[in-house]
């Protein structure tokens, strides 16, 4: 069976960054799977961008719960997608990007956070562009040296 | 290239239940692990758990939960387990809760962090929705995974939990 789910690159810092880029990503999978595990030196949500596309070109909407309560949030006009959330504790987001290589439809970001001490967080951003993901930046936060980013490349055929 | 998504095991109860399903001996090549499961225990009064536990380690677990009941969202945490919500005996019959965890880096000599989102339906009356952050805080290698009923005594009849490994490269 030929594999449909395939590592396209890792990053494991090896001192503290404040961001990473994935760049030519290749345009030969259906979906794209970054899962980002490690600490950071404050509490921060994660931000992602496409194509280093800055403007306020996307849209999260937040769905998250903190121990104590269920709260939901959104904004629609902003310069990042939200792509999780790291703290001092060791913490884990999980982020799919849909279709990322289509030249038609608007991107979807689905993802699912766990920091742990802090939130747990599943949420939706968009990116209202019909260009093919070739690179993406991962920041937001000081990422502490042992953080782990990899991008997978999953086929649908 | 490689198969990077692999079945590791596939544990399933047979008649008469089991009091757990546990996978040892967790090679050590992989990056990730996951674990997709669909389980039922004997507990008859309401919606039970299902514990993850590494190493036989029963202890520096903790987790932030956020509950979707179908009517109301809510959220807590505790500083004993990691846990999915699964179906129980009262549940309506031939119904199981589903869930997957996610441990990512279970080699490296970090705390580990895991990703759970669980699911259980009484098809007649309840349903429960779980979002689960969860911290072992213990830097060795995970080595075996054992899966334990919170409340009831052991899992039911075709309960079934299958582990994956995802390597990165």
């Amino acid at each position: 069976m030929p594999a449909t789910y395939e590592p396209i690159a890792t990053t494991t810092l090896g001192s503290s960054a404040s961001s990473v880029t994935f760049s030519s990503i290749p345009g030969t999978y259906t979906d794209l799977i970054l899962v980002v595990n490690g600490t950071s030196t404050a509490t921060n949500g994660n931000e992602m961008q496409f194509n280093g596309d800055t403007g306020n070109n996307y849209s999260f909407t937040l769905l998250y719960g903190t121990g104590s309560a269920a709260v939901s949030s959104r904004n629609s006009n902003i310069s990042f997608a939200y792509a999780g959330r790291t703290n001092t504790n060791q913490s884990v987001s999980i982020t799919q990007i849909m279709n990322y290589a289509n030249t038609t439809t608007y991107k979807t970001v689905l993802t699912r956070a766990s920091s742990n001490g802090d939130i747990v967080m599943g949420n939706v951003s968009t990116w209202r562009s019909t260009s093919a993901i070739t690179s993406l930046v991962y920041a937001g936060a000081t990422f502490n040296s042992g953080t782990v980013f990899t991008l997978y490349g999953i086929k649908a055929a | 290239m490689a198969t990077t998504y692999e079945a590791i095991a596939t544990v399933t109860v047979g008649s008469g239940g089991a009091a757990n399903m546990e996978f040892t001996s967790i090679p050590q090549t992989y990056t990730d692990l996951v674990i997709k499961a669909s389980t039922r225990t004997n507990y008859g009064t309401q919606a039970d758990a299902c514990i993850l536990q590494f190493n036989s380690n029963s202890s520096s677990y903790s987790m932030i939960r956020l509950q979707g009941s179908g009517s109301a969202a809510s959220s807590n945490s505790n500083t004993t387990n990691i846990r999915a919500v699964t179906d129980e005996d009262n549940a309506t019959a031939n119904t199981f809760g589903s869930w997957e965890a996610y441990v990512p880096n279970y080699t490296l000599s970090n705390n580990k962090s895991v990703s759970l989102d669980s699911v259980m339906e009484n098809n007649a009356t309840a349903a429960e929705q779980n979002l689960v952050a969860g911290l072992w805080s213990n830097t060795a290698a995970i080595t075996s995974i054992k899966l334990l009923p919170l409340n009831g005594t052991a899992f039911k009849q075709y309960s079934t939990a299958t582990l994956y490994g995802i390597k990165n490269s």
